[in-house]
């Protein structure tokens, strides 16, 4: 008696479930279609993925307010940059949420475990981060990224230290991580092909003394370093080669253009640094006028200028938005969509190449002063004083 | 290896004061090991705590800057009386939460040993989750700590052709020395000295007498304590900069100082400490800057394989700490 009546009930609660939990595929029955957005957002590095978060949430707020037919909803996935909590956000969003297509993730480390899942489930992804050159090897077919990988950006500041630098002697040194090692391999490769003669060494991310690295910088005597690594790591480098009497000047890559960086330095420590980014940071419309108005709209919504990559989300979420206006709103359409897409972006041109790179390939450099790091320009052209 | 021929003395002076820092904290591991024979974890994140109220001090005078000279003296002086008085503060009330319930149950070693590292891990997440943005005015911010701006004005003191030494290093070292010979007169001299010496021999026979164990084991962590207080002052000197997690990979290292050296000996702390600094250094030279952490670990097994009981051997109790 009991077992049946408990059978029934099972029977009963499973039948409803099933009639409630009837929702239609990805979003393409209703009118709104979400699209996640996966990064750092509260951990160490999150200085650099919350900028992208709202430049994306500014793009899709400035959509919705023009009323249209399906409306676009941001759902932001937290996974501190981290693969094994990415993943199960990443099968979650997919499955319950039914994202359409998604922003992210931030970083190269949890791109690497999480595109193969966005690719199963078939969904199309633009990162606007995730700079780590072996993504686009995969032959993944709903991966982009809008911004320029490290082999282009590893090429774009080198050649700057070969010539507009004309440094004879390059110290290398990197973090010895999956994002540090092939970009300052890289970077050496190029100028190395320049002319150069380089030495190497790598830094331990969790130690504090690096006096035996300043020490083989002292007796290599350089004209330019490079590191590459976060700003964390980079302050305190920049600190430690300037108090070991190291006057040469210090460059380093996306990871460091954070105010993190000349606090980490102290002071004015860091100043004349050159940092080089395969992203654009503009917010007095050096390079375009798109780039300020973008920046002015970004401070009215946020009270804080334009940091690094919210450009670049701001052109995933455009792009994603271009794709919904043209009305494709299944994340196969999208994806579709998204390999023939060719429109101005507040970066760069928004158009990717079979692999799912962009196709424009610029790499910028910035100078620290103080704890700004205004634009210099492109690397091709920009002048140091 | 040409490269530490031409170095010698850099990576000589570098590894002196790296092993100074470890000595000073080895020594907070070697006491507790000598006198309740356990491995306290949470040393680290009483170096730690250390570092956060020098930190706090400094901001809360306004940062000075520059400073230099007599007046550097002065103010690590005062920044050292602060963390030691922090760092044994912090290890008295540690040993009164963590451990001496314990004691008094009888528990096993390997309870007080799981004790620690929860003990440990507290620590580090209470300060990364709640004093670090409670108390810096930070986001939830897990990263680094660093103070604003110099306070130290680093010059060199002594430049002999390619000698230089620089006025921290000179003061971490010079700092860390000076307290290891305190130590060592008030473990040698004084009644308390003699009662934690005792405690290290053999508890029952103390306790007979007349010794006070459990004022012996709150001095002995505050003593310990108040060691690695004043390491984090050098510290703080020498970095200028501090994380919730810095006591993770120092704790570690001055641990691999106090084996090496001998456990439950004060002295092999110091020859422990200078020898894992001078190590690491050369080490770092030879091979690269990344195998720094497995030339310390490879030490710290040869050590265990070969001679496990340490360099000097032997412990707090033979009277010759």
């Amino acid at each position: 008696m009991k077992l049946t009546g408990a059978v029934a009930l099972s029977t009963m609660l499973a039948l409803g479930a099933s009639a409630c939990g009837g929702d239609s595929d990805s979003g393409g029955g209703g009118d709104t279609v979400t699209i996640g957005f996966m990064g750092d957002l509260t951990g160490e590095n999150s200085g650099i993925v919350i900028p992208p978060k709202q430049a994306a949430q500014l793009a899709i707020d400035e959509y919705n307010a023009t009323k249209p037919k399906v409306k676009i909803t941001l759902k932001t996935y937290d996974s501190q940059g981290k693969g094994e909590q990415a993943v199960p956000l990443a099968k979650q969003a997919i499955t319950k949420d039914k994202i359409a297509g998604l922003i992210g993730p931030a970083f190269s480390g949890e791109s690497a475990q999480v595109d193969p899942v966005l690719e199963e489930g078939k969904v199309p992804s633009i990162s606007a981060s995730a700079t780590n050159a072996a993504l686009a090897t995969h032959g993944w077919k709903y991966w982009h990224r809008l911004i320029a990988n490290d082999n282009v950006q590893g090429a774009g500041i080198g050649g700057f230290i070969a010539t507009q630098l004309k440094a004879k002697k390059v110290f290398i040194i990197h973090d010895s991580s999956e994002y540090g090692k092939p970009f300052a391999e890289t970077v050496k490769a190029t100028v190395t092909k320049a002319g150069a003669t380089t030495s190497t060494d790598a830094i331990d991310v969790q130690g504090s003394d690096y006096s035996s690295t300043v020490n083989k910088v002292k007796a290599f005597a350089p004209d330019a370093i490079f590191f590459g690594g976060y700003y964390a790591q980079a302050g305190k480098l920049i600190k430690q080669l300037r108090e070991g009497g190291v006057k040469a000047r210090f460059l380093s890559g996306d990871g460091s253009l954070d105010k993190g960086l000349a606090a980490g330095a102290g002071g004015t420590t860091a100043d004349g640094s050159i940092i080089g980014c395969p992203c654009l940071i503009d917010p007095s419309g050096t390079a375009g006028a798109a780039s300020k108005k973008f920046a002015d709209a970004y401070k009215a919504k946020f009270g804080a200028d334009t940091a690094i990559y919210s450009a670049e989300g701001y052109d995933a979420a455009t792009a994603f938005i271009a794709a919904v206006k043209a009305g494709n709103t299944t994340p196969e359409k999208i994806n579709t969509y998204l390999s023939t897409i060719d429109i101005a972006g507040v970066s760069k041109q928004i158009k990717f190449s079979p692999a799912g790179e962009p196709t424009a390939t610029d790499v910028y450099v910035y100078q620290v002063k103080g704890d700004q790091l205004p634009l210099l320009g492109n690397s091709k052209n920009a002048t140091v004083k | 290896m040409s490269n530490l021929f031409n170095q010698f003395w850099p990576y000589t002076i570098d590894g002196l004061s790296l092993g100074a820092i470890y000595a000073l904290m080895a020594l907070g591991y070697t006491m507790v090991y000598g006198v309740l024979r356990l491995i306290n974890f949470a040393h680290s994140e009483i170096f730690m705590i250390g570092t956060f109220a020098v930190l706090g001090t400094l901001h809360l005078f306004g940062m000075p800057t520059n400073v230099s000279g007599f007046a550097l003296v002065g103010l690590l002086i005062v920044l050292a009386l602060v963390g030691g008085a922090a760092s044994g503060g912090s290890a008295v009330i540690l040993e009164y939460v963590a451990y001496r319930p314990l004691r008094r149950h009888g528990a096993s070693r390997l309870a007080a040993l799981i004790s620690a590292i929860g003990a440990s891990l507290f620590l580090q997440q209470l300060f990364a989750r709640l004093v670090v943005p409670a108390a810096f005015d930070l986001p939830k911010e897990k990263g680094a700590l660093p103070v604003q701006g110099h306070f130290v004005q680093k010059s060199n003191v002594i430049h002999i052709g390619s000698f230089e030494l620089s006025n921290d290093r000179l003061i971490v070292i010079v700092g860390a020395v000076l307290m290891m010979l305190l130590l060592d007169v008030f473990v040698e001299r004084t009644k308390l000295g003699r009662g934690i010496r005792a405690t290290a021999q053999d508890p029952e026979t103390a306790v007979l007498m007349g010794v006070n164990i459990d004022r012996i084991v709150t001095a002995t962590f505050a003593i310990g304590g108040a060691m690695a207080g004043v390491a984090a002052a050098l510290y703080m000197l020498r970095f200028e900069e501090t994380r919730y997690d810095v006591g993770f990979l120092l704790g570690i290292k001055a641990f691999t100082a106090a084996v090496l050296g001998g456990i439950g000996n004060l002295r092999g702390a110091l020859v422990g400490g200078v020898l894992l600094g001078l190590f690491e250094m050369y080490g770092s030279a030879i091979f690269g800057s990344e195998w720094q952490n497995v030339v310390a670990f490879s030490v710290l097994v040869l050590v265990l394989m070969f001679r496990p009981t340490g360099i000097l051997g032997e412990s707090l109790q033979q009277a010759r700490a």
